[in-house]
């Protein structure tokens, strides 16, 4: 590793060769998203070198699993990445459907998609609002979290809780929708469709934001690969890989009968998907991919997020209308101590901030022998220290940031 | 003032210097309101500005519905912390480095004219004096850094210092234009100039200028470390920067200081391009004269009825002035993310300069080339201009024949700090001969 | 199924190597031995058709009843098995390796059971061992910086393991 790269044309060049400086970024700082300490080495501004330390928040959930029963387990999967909670207990009870071959019935699949969809749209308003903070845009942090407020009032409606939910338990949901709740959550779809330009006027297509994110934390498609990254950091560096189409098929079959688009740039035009543009016929515009930004640089991962957000409208509006369509059980959750048979499963869910994987392994016991959580920002961090190598230190906060991680998935 | 306590209670004796002493202090006393209860006021501003763009309403509940007195409750807060050092902190730097910024920053309006006459001390090189005290500033801010013992602050401290540094040098090009068109450096003849109507403002003079006035403005936020350009205080990468470690008091000095020099580059600016004391349309002017002209005075040394309504009037005007170049720069810190440290350089020599290079080439040669402005300033001299108050002062004392004033001035004017003054009109009335 | 073809490819070019194969169980599996374990990984890595290009997770599971009368009730040794789980980005495909290993290397000596790393076949591997070597205790030969990940840098023993007590105390706060 170079301690200062002098090719890279970011750089200032120095006369005065300084000693390099060690610091500590976290683990209490405004901007690491939750207690991580980054160790960097720094020479001036120019960082050679950073070092992620972890485990501040470690609770041993994997052990704990060894002592709970499978629904019990439940409230410690949202307590892992505890903005998108809803997709941590889908993973959890779908891992666990898979190994007692249990289905949901219809309702409850569609009910599992219109409420996983919309805490992904909540996820995404909280890694946009937060990376405009870390970068000095105050404002888009309160809009974000203005229209997030909306969703969790009606997570709150659901089953009572505003972020650590513990709603979708295997075997279907804890409780069914209430009544009129639907009519709600499309009144809010419509008006969010209205704001979302808002967070592009003042985000996507700021001059000093473009500044920032082009070109910063460059990630090629074979070293994201290789180093285990997945969801949009993946796909922001062009890789077409979403697990809702090309996942396990009892994970695909709640998305079978869909229309929705996975959101990467095509590898030749370099263009994203548009299909929304004709779905969304009111006129608003999706702005264009700057000329400054390369495929794989923080930009380009925001970018995805952004248009993510729109998919999942899409994906919300349709199961809203299959949803009410159906009728029959949301699923009944399986029993408290319900046994679970000999033998092992590992499944994978496209959660808002990657694979998310829970894998358990039984013994026959209602207690499971061993819990395993596959955390997906636990691989996506691992991606900073080489891509925070030659950077000014104002570009760590946008990298790390641009990564979305949650330090209650990582640690677990 | 000074010679208002000199002729009444001291005398011109040796007790004369405590007249100006007092005369000092009470400036001084002044200023300080000005920039502790602007402080105040543009807090209050700020939080509701910046509450109102992030769609909810900021305070609300101390001192009736709008929350004027939040910021005051606020400062009764800090003065009551805990007075801490850290550890490893240089003691006497740590201590000393958030008087050292105050002082800058209120020092520098000292020579700040607030409407014609109504100035702490007239000096007559204002714009060179009020560039050169804000650069002190960054004093302060490296001390802080420094003396805080910790490496963000440090980090802190050194890109501010870089920053300020190099925006001094476009912030210099931007001001010199003005200054040229009024052929002075004193602030308060530059604001006279531009009596009259809107057409009147140095910004509306050629178009070099109006973009120099955008310039200036980009700069002096850059200067003051506002948003976008506040990598020193930058809160998500180095927690707050140069006063991480400062709570209570010291803080508030600081905060103090950065909104006294806000207005004062707001002040500057409206002085240099937008009229000053002077409103768009002249109602100053046209009060003063149904109130019987501004000539004469009330009572022994008071200015008259219509003098006194037009320094009012001025004193409102530049406020309200400042007060919305302190707005747009609080919009402008609502709105966008902050810019990293190789583009604020950036931007500083591969943009402010150059553009600040050329506009003041095109102004130059704009009037060089007599090319038409919406203003008169070609046919006003600047010397009618220069320092009304004292020639309004002046003409009630004066006797008839205009050549017999170099003397009669003199004996008419007791206080020292018009000498210099004086001595400038005196040399160019004998160049112009038997001007006025 | 498919894995069919590769489970014969595998044989034939590991032999000894694979020591069985599952297909039937809900994750098929294919369990290699640990000094076959790199040049498997790699082969599944490059070869055409399956490109195995990423390691999603890596779990170590201690098999171990510390209460004798359950122990006597199984039919396993106390042993560890590392399970890698894999997936292709290109095929969309995915697999299950595994690898059983003994529980210690010299019991008496608290030496930790030792497998190859794979960090040279996936460099997201160097994280998922870390975090299998700090808490189940597997020592990975030709990892670049084995060291704890989420439990500090001083902790002593291996939570994860079956026979693990909490420390009395840890730097004077209270454990059990």
């Amino acid at each position: 590793m170079s301690a200062t790269n002098i090719d890279d044309p970011r750089v200032i060049e120095f006369d005065v060769r300084t000693d390099e400086m060690i610091i500590n970024m976290g683990p209490q700082h405004p901007s690491t998203h939750g207690v991580l300490r980054l160790a960097l080495r720094t020479d001036g501004e120019i960082v050679s070198d950073l070092e992620p330390h972890i485990g501040y928040l470690h609770r041993c959930a994997e052990k704990i699993g060894e002592n709970l029963t499978a629904r019990q387990f439940v409230p410690y999967t949202d307590r892992m990445d505890y903005l998108a909670a809803m997709n941590m207990n889908l993973g959890w009870a779908l891992t666990i459907e898979k190994l007692l071959d249990h289905d949901v019935p219809e309702k409850g699949r569609h009910l599992r998609v219109l409420i996983c969809e919309m805490n992904r749209i909540a996820s995404h308003l909280v890694a946009m609002g937060t990376y405009g903070l870390d970068l000095g845009a105050f404002s888009p942090f309160l809009y974000a979290f203005r229209e997030r407020e909306r969703i969790l009032d009606l997570f709150e409606k659901t089953c009572g809780a505003r972020l650590t939910y513990s709603y979708i338990a295997p075997g279907g949901a804890t409780a069914d929708l209430p009544v009129g709740w639907t009519a709600e959550c499309s009144k809010f779809i419509n008006q969010f469709k209205k704001v979302i330009p808002e967070f592009h006027t003042l985000l996507t297509t700021n001059a000093i934001f473009i500044a920032r994110t082009t070109g910063v934390g460059i990630l090629s498609p074979r070293m994201a690969i290789d180093y285990g990254c997945t969801g949009p950091v993946l796909r922001g560096s062009g890789v077409y890989h979403d697990l809702r189409f090309h996942g396990e098929e009892r994970y695909t079959e709640l998305y079978d009968g869909y229309e929705f688009d996975v959101i990467c740039a095509d590898s030749e035009t370099g263009k994203y998907p548009s299909s929304h543009q004709e779905v969304y016929k009111d006129g608003l515009e999706y702005p264009d991919v700057p000329s400054d930004a390369i495929l794989g640089d923080c930009w380009h991962r925001f970018y995805v997020r952004m248009l993510e957000v729109v998919q999942s409208v899409r994906l919300v509006e349709q199961s809203i209308v299959k949803y009410d369509a159906c009728s029959g059980s949301h699923g009944e959750p399986i029993k408290l101590t319900q046994k679970l048979p000999v033998g092992e499963a590992y499944l994978e869910t496209e959660a808002p901030r990657g694979q998310m994987g829970f894998y358990v392994v039984s013994d026959g016991q209602s207690n499971p022998w061993r819990v395993r959580a596959r955390s997906s920002c636990f691989s996506n961090l691992y991606v900073t220290a080489p891509l925070c190598r030659g950077v000014l230190l104002a570009d760590v906060p946008a990298v790390v940031g641009s990564l979305d991680v949650v330090m209650g998935e990582i640690d677990r | 003032m000074a010679e208002f306590f000199n002729e009444y209670i001291f005398g011109d004796g040796p007790w004369s210097w405590l007249g100006y002493v007092i005369a000092a202090l009470i400036a001084c006393i002044l200023i300080i309101h000005v920039v502790a209860v602007g402080a105040m006021g543009f807090i209050w501003l700020e939080r509701k500005v910046a509450g109102r763009i992030q769609d909810r309403l900021g305070p609300t509940r101390v001192g009736g519905k709008f929350g004027w007195l939040q910021t005051l409750a606020d400062g009764i807060k800090l003065i009551a912390k805990e007075d801490l050092t850290p550890d490893v902190a240089d003691r006497f730097l740590f201590k000393i480095a958030p008087y050292v910024a105050f002082a800058a920053s209120f020092s520098a309006f000292i020579a700040l004219p607030f409407a014609d006459g109504v100035v702490a001390n007239h000096v007559n090189t204002a714009v060179f004096f009020v560039l050169a005290v804000l650069g002190l500033e960054v004093f302060g801010v490296i001390l802080a850094g420094y003396g805080s013992g910790s490496k963000w602050s440090l980090f802190g401290a050194m890109r501010e210092a870089a920053q300020v540094v190099s925006y001094e040098v476009p912030l210099g090009m931007c001001v010199v234009v003005p200054v040229f068109l009024c052929g002075t450096m004193n602030l308060t003849t530059i604001g006279n100039m531009q009596e009259g109507f809107i057409t009147n403002w140095l910004v509306f003079n050629d178009p070099f200028t109006f973009v120099i006035a955008i310039v200036y403005f980009t700069c002096a936020t850059a200067s003051v470390n506002r948003a976008p350009f506040d990598l020193a205080e930058a809160e998500s990468e180095l927690v707050a920067g140069f006063h991480t470690e400062y709570s209570g008091l010291r803080w508030s000095l600081f905060f103090m200081a950065e909104y006294g020099s806000m207005f004062l580059v707001s002040g500057l600016a409206v002085i240099l391009f937008f009229g000053g004391s002077n409103g768009p349309i002249p109602v100053g002017d046209w009060l003063a004269n149904l109130l019987g002209g501004v000539e004469g005075s009330i009572g022994a040394n008071l200015p008259s009825l219509g003098a006194i309504t037009v320094g009012v009037i001025g004193v409102a005007n530049f406020i309200f002035k400042g007060a919305i170049g302190v707005t747009v720069m609080i919009w402008i810190r609502w709105t966008f993310p902050r810019l990293r440290i190789d583009q604020v350089m950036a931007m500083c020599l591969k943009y402010c300069v150059p553009i600040a290079a050329f506009c003041f080439v095109g102004a130059v040669g704009w009037e060089v080339l007599d090319l038409p402005t919406p203003n008169n300033l070609d046919e006003k001299s600047r010397y009618e201009y220069h320092e009304k108050w004292s020639q309004e002062y002046l003409k009630t004392q004066r006797e008839s024949v205009p050549t017999e004033n170099d003397t009669h001035v003199q004996q008419a004017v007791p206080a020292e700090a018009i000498v210099t003054t004086v001595a400038v009109s005196q040399s160019d009335l004998d160049v112009n001969g038997g001007k006025q | 199924m498919s894995e069919i073809a590769l489970v014969t490819q595998l044989k034939d070019k590991f032999g000894d190597g694979i020591v069985t194969v599952e297909l039937a169980a809900i994750d098929a599996w294919v369990e290699v031995t640990a000094s076959a374990l790199i040049d498997v990984c790699e082969f599944l890595r490059d070869v055409e058709d399956y490109h195995y290009d990423m390691c999603n997770c890596i779990t170590a599971i201690d098999y171990l009843h510390t209460d004798p009368k359950k122990a006597e009730k199984v039919d396993w040794a106390p042993h560890i098995e590392l399970v890698y789980h894999l997936s292709s980005i290109a095929t969309k495909k995915t697999l299950v390796i595994k690898v059983k290993i003994p529980r210690w290397k010299d019991e008496a000596a608290q030496q930790l059971p030792e497998i190859p790393s794979v960090a040279g076949v996936w460099t997201t591997a160097i994280w998922h061992e870390r975090e299998v070597y700090d808490l189940s205790g597997v020592n990975f030969i030709g990892h670049p910086e084995l060291k704890r990940i989420l439990c500090p840098d001083d902790w002593e023993g291996y939570p994860l393991r079956k026979d693990y007590e909490m420390p009395l105390e840890y730097h004077g706060m209270r454990g059990r």
